[in-house]
């Protein structure tokens, strides 16, 4: 399920006098099995970038192309579309609405006119995945907590069993914990599943440890397109686009600017420990 | 297409001419006073010339997109096809134009058709006209401002402002939210638009009940941050924005005497 986007330019309320331009001149493709983080500040263009993905926007100009299907085209099947591309929305525990969980989650995979005796399958899976036991679901999903709503949410679209997953800000207004857990599910899936992952996030500290590719977008543009290592190396470009590096590197960057031998970039808090203690040796050695 | 681009009745166009800068009662009383005028002028081309002409005048001083205030009027495109239409065959004076099979059609039909047509528009381009240039908040004060009267009989007129403040402030908000589920449950295959008419009242679940639990949750919110405020009602409560006529005022009520003046002696001293 390769997607490409060639020069799109997207416009909200095109014509009226409220007209906002939301992105500009994008060029952009995921390959299969693709672990990409998308990153940018409040109002960059994210969620409009990824609701392109799967015809939910269509380009005001240029061309959005998914496994070889262009979705400006004619008569193209967005709703077969959309069950390959699933989307995670911001703040997904909204979108709840059945009476139980396990029917909340079977909603997607009904509407794909799966049979019965696989959704069932399906949904125990998908609730697995994002590590919910399995009592949970006759309960109410309202019951449940913020988090837990939230990987309700997340076991919906999973349930689908999407070959592209995207999350649009999955951990936004969840505590550390939470923020792990279903981090750390999500690396788990991919690597699982083999599926493509896009994961939005306005955070470097969410997306550094996770992604193999890193696309900072701002004012809806694209500045960067790279490894995390590489965009990261940037350091003091990206304050200007209102992002931060994660804590590891700024703290690097710190000790750098001090004379101290450390590299420039270090993505998780252990690679830095051991960036600084190799250093400490090294200067205690010279003394 | 969104929704929100659709929805142009009751939308305000933030702007800094005249017709904004006006104390926004002069504008309520005006836009209620000049439909009290188009209801007692007799209905003729000459009369809803002028107060057309007027409106125009008007659209252009507030720099309005003329397209966007026409937009307003597509809600009662349906209202206006069935006015003319009923007319054109019901009204039997004047002269026979033609006749279609059983259906004769009179020039006093044609006439009057369009006239009550004509009046209707006038009726929604002025309702228009006040809520493009004045903003929800302005409207509510003002509104509040010509209930003040009633209160002795009981008319709850602060907080009848307040629910509508709080009601336009939220309708937005709303339809954005509405948008918002709407294409996370399409993103889960969710079908809106085809089948039956019981399937596709079922499909709409997925939407409403989230919306409702949303707007509850909002409503909660928002009672507890009032409260947190000690908000208790408009006894004793001073504002913030205190509304002044200015000397716009006095030549816009001008202007407005003028015209109407115009029109009624047209309409009857002719
Ligand atoms: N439904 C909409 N109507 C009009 N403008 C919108 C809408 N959604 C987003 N925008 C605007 O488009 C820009 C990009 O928004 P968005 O894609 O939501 O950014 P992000 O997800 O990075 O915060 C913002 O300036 C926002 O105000
Ligand atoms: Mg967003």
């Amino acid at each position: 399920m390769p997607i490409k986007l060639e020069q799109v330019d997207f416009v909200y309320a095109g014509g009226s006098p409220f007209e906002r331009a939301a992105l500009k001149g994008i060029n952009l493709s995921f390959l299969d099995g693709e672990f990409v983080g998308i990153i940018g500040q409040t109002g960059s263009g994210k969620s409009t970038l990824v609701q392109m993905l799967n015809g939910l926007l269509k380009p005001t100009r240029g061309t959005v192309t998914v496994n070889g299907l262009v979705t400006t085209a004619k008569g193209v099947k967005l709703k077969s579309l959309r069950q390959e591309v699933g989307l995670v929305f911001q703040f997904a525990e909204y979108q709840l609405f059945a009476e139980t969980v396990a029917a909340d989650v079977a909603f997607g995979p009904e509407n794909q006119g799966v049979p019965a005796s696989e959704i069932a399958e399906r949904v125990d899976q998908a609730l697995l995945n994002v590590g919910l036991p399995l009592e949970i679901k006759e309960r109410s999903p309202f019951e449940l907590s913020g988090g837990q709503m939230r990987r309700v949410a997340i076991a919906g679209v999973l349930a689908m069993n999407p070959k592209v997953l995207i999350l649009d800000e999955p951990t936004a207004g969840l505590d550390p914990r939470g923020r792990d857990e279903i981090l750390s599910r999500i690396r788990e899936l991919h690597r699982q599943r083999g599926i493509t992952v896009i994961l939005v996030s306005h955070s470097m500290e969410d997306v550094a440890r996770l992604v193999d590719r890193l696309v900072v977008i701002h004012g809806g543009q694209i500045v960067y397109d790279a490894t995390p290592r590489e965009v990261f190396a940037h350091g003091s470009s990206l304050k200007t686009y209102g992002l931060g590096v994660p804590q590891a590197t700024e703290v690097l960057g710190l000790l750098k600017a001090k004379g101290w031998a450390v590299p420039e970039v270090a993505l998780t808090l252990d690679e830095a420990r051991q960036a600084i203690v190799r250093a400490y040796q090294l200067r205690r050695e010279l003394a | 297409m969104s929704m929100m681009q659709q929805i142009t009745l009751g939308q305000y166009l933030p702007g800094k001419s005249v017709v904004h800068r006006l104390d926004p009662r002069t504008k309520l009383l005006m836009a209620f006073g000049f439909i009290m005028v188009l209801f007692i002028i007799t209905a003729g081309w000459v009369e809803y010339g002028i107060l057309g002409l007027a409106a125009l005048l008007i659209i252009y001083t507030a720099k309005l997109p003329l397209g966007m205030v026409l937009r307003g009027l597509r809600p009662i495109l349906i209202i206006l096809s069935l006015t003319i239409v009923l007319h054109i065959f019901s009204t039997r004076t004047g002269t026979l134009l033609f006749r279609l099979w059983f259906l004769e059609v009179y020039s006093g039909g044609v006439n009057q058709g369009f006239l009550l047509a004509a009046r209707l528009v006038l009726l929604v381009l002025s309702t228009s006209v006040l809520t493009l240039t004045t903003s929800p908040i302005a409207l509510t004060d003002a509104i509040e401002f010509v209930l003040k009267p009633f209160k002795r009989i009981g008319l709850p007129a602060h907080e009848l402002a307040m629910m509508m403040t709080i009601a336009l402030r939220f309708i937005p908000t709303l339809i954005e939210e509405a948008e918002r589920i709407m294409k996370a449950q399409l993103a889960r295959g969710a079908d809106f638009e085809s089948g039956g008419l019981i399937k596709r009242a079922k499909s709409l679940l997925p939407l409403l009940v989230p919306l409702f639990i949303s707007a509850f949750r909002r409503a909660d919110e928002l009672a507890m941050a009032m409260e947190a405020r000690c908000y208790r009602g408009g006894d004793g409560r001073t504002k913030f924005k205190v509304l002044r006529y200015t000397k716009l005022d006095f030549y816009a009520w001008t202007c407005f005497v003028a015209v109407s003046a115009l029109a009624f002696y047209v309409s009857y001293a002719l």
